[in-house]
């Protein structure tokens, strides 16, 4: 019944969940060093930055992801000339794919951080500036450290949110999941199965990120 | 008591430590700080009192600015507040604040609350900073609570640890904004004992309190504020026994005769 599925190999259906992996460690790893700065921009007290981060946030949140991923390649690449030191075009694709998701996914982990930052009661600040700490010490070493505990379960949302965005880089060429399954339905004719295997690929890889993020948001809340 | 201001004041250069010229702040229409002329001698310890509203805790946070103020000067040991930025962070180190909420950080343990500004603020290796931490948490009576975190201990427990997070700083001044509100009867005198002790070490400090014994007992001098003004300062026994204006006699007749 799967003999179909080892008939690929370029990419193979574990080689195609491997770069959905790859897409979404990296562009999670990019999007929470990113929406961090974005957060701390949002509260910090330079009215230029705070601006920036709003329009950022603002803007980038309401544009559709696809729109976002082929204007990287359409409009970065191939108009602007910029294709992140990568001749191959698959290598300029995953590239590309990782900015678009880094640039999206950012605005929704500044979000879920800032919620955070607002669960930390103002005393904490303040205790941390009557000490002596700077406005950047503080919001690193005070607020930023109990603000991320808050936010554990959001930024899984945020995360599983990701895993599954990563199949919009199959609109630029990126061999990961969505684009072999979408090749496997061209050429074969079981396609409940095949949705129904690369459905269950994602489950397994988002299922036990939600668990063991929830697990960790429990553990590491901090009681007050 | 007197003894021991007299004795500072002969070291120091000056004796004024804390000075507030005119200071005027609003909250919206309300007049909280109404100008406000208040002078604090290196080693004093003064004690504001007076009816909720009246602008006690707001004078108090004005002084390490966590209020900004609209108008008037403030200056502490005869430099005036900085705006912003990094010279306020460096004043405000040397004036240890204690609050009615305790704000010990929830995410740190005891020992790292008191050893954090030493490391981030003085610069001091991390040896010499548990150190000094732990010979404070010994002297306000939580030594054994090192490595707890703050929510695993009780009210008057929390505010003695944040008494010692404020010395690891050395501060030159200690602004107390209702220490003991916040706690249940039996623990006050654990707090207010650790105070008085400071107080006879010759810590100059100011007390935002409605702890009248520790008033009588502690202060070189009664600030009473009433409505955002000082309606009336005095040493303790006079003001206590015998005040003058009569929203004090108000205030007093209010909470003492229980």
């Amino acid at each position: 019944m799967f003999d179909f599925l080892s008939d690929y190999n370029n990419p193979t259906l574990l080689g195609a969940f491997w770069m959905t992996v790859k897409l979404t460690v990296i562009s999670g790893l990019g999007s929470l060093i990113w929406g961090t700065l974005l957060a701390a921009m949002r509260v910090s007290p330079v009215p230029l930055m705070r601006g920036f981060g709003t329009a950022y946030v603002n803007i980038v949140r309401n544009i559709p992801l696809t729109v976002i991923i082929i204007f990287t390649s359409l409009g970065l690449a191939d108009v602007f000339g910029v294709t992140m030191g990568a001749s191959d075009f698959q290598v300029r694709g995953f590239r590309l794919a990782i900015l678009g998701l880094v640039a999206y996914t950012a605005a929704f982990v500044c979000e879920a951080i800032r919620s955070g930052i607002n669960t930390v009661p103002l005393g904490q600040a303040e205790a941390a500036r009557a000490i002596g700490l700077t406005f950047s010490q503080t919001l690193r070493l005070i607020i930023l450290p109990q603000a991320f505990r808050a936010v554990i379960g959001p930024l899984a949302n945020v995360l599983i949110a990701l895993t599954k965005n990563t199949t919009v880089a199959a609109a630029i060429g990126v061999a990961e999941a969505a684009y072999l399954m979408k090749g496997m339905i061209e050429k074969e004719a079981q396609v409940l199965l095949i949705g129904a295997v690369f459905a269950f690929g994602f489950v397994v890889l988002t299922l036990p990120t939600g668990l063991l993020l929830g697990w960790l948001s429990k553990r590491l809340a901090v009681k007050r | 008591m007197t003894e021991v201001s007299v004795a500072k004041e002969d070291m120091a250069a000056t004796g004024e430590l804390v000075v507030l010229k005119s200071v005027n702040k609003h909250f919206g229409a309300l007049h909280v700080l109404q100008d406000i002329d208040l002078t604090i001698a290196r080693g004093e310890v003064v004690v504001v009192i007076g009816p909720s509203g009246s602008g006690k805790s707001t004078l108090c946070r004005a002084i390490n600015r966590l209020e900004t103020i609209d108008s008037g000067a403030i200056a502490i040991d005869g430099k005036p507040l900085p705006a912003e930025g990094k010279a306020l962070a460096k004043l405000r180190a040397d004036v240890g604040m204690v609050f009615q909420s305790f704000n010990l950080f929830a995410h740190k343990t005891v020992l790292e609350n008191v050893m954090l500004g030493q490391i981030k603020v003085r610069k001091a290796d991390k040896k010499k900073a548990e150190e000094k931490a732990r010979s404070l948490l010994d002297r306000v009576g939580v030594g054994n609570q090192a490595d707890k975190y703050p929510a695993q201990l009780s009210g008057g427990q929390q505010q003695r640890v944040a008494i010692a997070r404020a010395l690891a700083m050395d501060p030159k001044v200690m602004l107390f904004d209702e220490p003991t509100s916040a706690l249940d009867p039996e623990m006050i005198n654990e707090v207010l004992e650790v105070m008085q002790q400071l107080a006879r070490d010759g810590m100059t400090m100011i007390v935002v309190t409605h702890e009248m014994g520790f008033a009588r007992s502690a202060a070189n001098r009664v600030v009473f504020m009433a409505d955002g003004k000082i309606v009336e300062e005095a040493v303790p026994d006079q003001f206590f026994s015998n005040p003058r204006s009569d929203r004090a006699k108000d205030f007093l007749s209010k909470i003492l005769h229980h």
